[in-house]
């Protein structure tokens, strides 16, 4: 084999690499060659190209509703901006793009499309849901069956796959209208929990006080501390609509008594 | 739910047949009549969640088919470290699922902790060599397992090379004792974008430390001087002259399980069947012939 030492000056490094990869305008790194032994600019724009595709196809089929409320061609230049700024900060693809809440609200073209970041915030919960360890829900009457003393005394633990997202639009309801054909949304805010049902993430609408009773449970209190501070906050608030639908939702997966 | 325990029983071993890339769109009929399909490859990467779906169609696929396990995050070739936690989560998945192989490619995907999502290439020097040694060995050491090595596909050379991919390859493998998995598609790629001859590459690689065959489809571009550029896209048939070079390979070196990968523009089951058909009528027939002196 023939190794003779080649000056240090052809020596290309990855991060001059990934620089001109990652930026169109920058000349590919000397020292990338054709067969001739030529500078290969258009060669070295298939990395350019691969990396850009994989990477925008990649936030297109993590954000469906994004890319219906903006259209393909839309989205799809929005994501080559994001993708230079927010190259993935880990291999775990299904992940990628949790800055685009914040990106949304400074791009210029959806700056005034102020529940966008929300419709991103839920794809993403869904997808985080969809990946979320596995767990069985309880059987509600464990719940239901017990005295009023040792439900306020209960603590509930909730699946991974739980999440709460409060938006001042209705995120959910914008989401349903272009997945599911759901009726036209109302302007209005929604409380929406995320879980999943076997292995389908869903979405519900929580009724005002909800969310703040399921953040409660999520950070441990007891049945009655999350009761109290959702009645505080809401005086008629709906318990049992509250409960329907984290029975429904898969949601809760144990109960501690007290 | 699953059984977060590694599985005691034995790993089921690829076959000398033909096997493809696992896309869930196709569990359903996989499960039904995988016809030509023996085994299935899956992306590490896409199994590395908690739970759901993806794990739970996984353990249920592999009590059926044999399954080889590919990664494409390691970035071995890269100039950074391992990524212990990117390491960590590979661990998890090989000892739950206990696949009959485990392989990487030779290349680099992450810098500075940004993951490009791709295959990028290293050029072939001592140094390169050093670095990409002591990651499989790495990787072999921690994983507890012997990893597969695939060739790359190339669209340009490096001036500081000096090292031939076909040596460095050899001298990789004798050094960690690692096995080998040799894309076709990918040397048929990397011979017409750099100008050699695809034999002469299988004549000069290992094929005795061969583990495991890719087969892809390519597309085809130009570049500025109209010099034809084959580009590695997984989104169409397997090309004939792949078909020829695959022939050569198994008419030399024998028959080994090969794998049909179609990543993009993925087509219903029947198609991707038919695929796997025709490949294991090459595997079959190549395999029963010498090649010529």
């Amino acid at each position: 084999m023939n190794i003779d030492v080649k000056p240090k000056s052809s020596e290309v490094s990855q991060t001059a690499f990934r620089t001109a990869m990652l930026d169109p305008s920058t000349p590919a790194p000397e020292g990338l060659v054709n067969p001739d032994g030529l500078q290969a600019e258009k060669r070295f724009d298939v990395y350019r190209n691969n990396v850009a595709h994989s990477l925008a196809t990649a936030l297109a089929e993590g954000f469906p509703v994004l890319v219906k409320l903006l259209g393909e061609e839309f989205f799809r230049q929005m994501a080559l901006v994001y993708l230079r700024i927010h190259p993935p900060s880990s291999q775990m693809m299904m992940h990628y793009g949790a800055a685009i809440p914040q990106f949304l609200v400074g791009f210029p073209g959806t700056v005034h499309l102020k529940y966008l970041p929300d419709v991103a915030k839920l794809e993403l919960a869904l997808r985080r849901a969809y990946h979320a360890g596995d767990s069985e829900a309880i059987d509600p009457v464990k719940l239901t069956a017990l005295s009023q003393a040792d439900l306020m005394d209960a603590r509930l633990t909730l699946a991974p796959a739980v999440e709460i997202l409060r938006s001042d639009f209705p995120a959910l309801s914008i989401w349903e209208y272009n997945m599911q054909d759901g009726p036209s949304p109302v302007m209005s805010p929604e409380d929406i929990l995320i879980s999943r049902k076997g292995f389908d993430p869903i979405a519900q609408r929580l009724p005002m006080g909800g969310a703040t009773f399921v953040e409660a449970l999520l950070k441990g209190s007891t049945f009655g501390t999350a009761l109290g501070l959702a009645t505080s906050e809401v005086a008629d608030f709906d318990l049992t609509i509250t409960l329907g639908a984290l029975f429904a939702g898969h949601a809760i997966i144990k109960i501690d008594r007290g | 739910m699953l059984d977060t325990s590694p599985k005691s029983g034995p790993k089921k071993a690829l076959p000398n047949s033909v096997g493809v890339g696992y896309k869930p769109q196709h569990y359903n009929d996989l499960m039904e009549d995988p016809g030509a399909v023996t085994w299935l490859e899956i992306h590490a990467e896409n199994y590395m969640g908690d739970g759901g779906r993806p794990l739970a169609q996984l353990k249920h696929l592999s009590e059926r088919f044999p399954i080889s396990v590919h990664g494409v995050g390691l970035s071995i070739g890269g100039e950074s470290q391992l990524d212990p936690e990117h390491l960590a989560r590979l661990k998890k998945l090989v000892d739950w699922l206990n696949p009959a192989k485990f392989s990487e490619h030779l290349a680099w995907s992450t810098h500075d902790s940004q993951f490009l999502n791709d295959l990028l290439p290293l050029p072939y020097t001592n140094d390169t060599l050093a670095r990409v040694t002591r990651h499989i060995n790495e990787v072999q050491e921690f994983l507890g397992r012997k990893m597969l090595l695939e060739n790359p596909s190339s669209y340009l050379a490096f001036a500081e090379s000096t090292w031939s991919e076909p040596d460095f390859i050899r001298e990789i493998a004798r050094r960690t004792g690692c096995g080998l998995l040799l894309d076709v598609n990918n040397v048929f790629i990397s011979a017409t974008n750099l100008e050699f001859d695809p034999r002469a590459y299988i004549d000069a690689y290992p094929l005795e430390l061969v583990e495991e065959f890719h087969l892809a489809g390519h597309d085809e571009d130009a570049d500025e001087l109209g010099r034809k550029l084959l580009i590695d896209s997984h989104g169409k048939p397997v090309d004939e002259p792949v078909w020829a070079l695959f022939d050569y390979v198994v008419a030399k070196g024998g028959a080994r399980p090969a794998l049909v990968e179609w990543d993009n523009d993925v087509p219903e089951f029947p198609e991707l069947e038919a695929e796997a058909a025709h490949a294991t009528n090459h595997l079959a027939a190549a395999s029963t012939r010498q090649v010529p002196a």
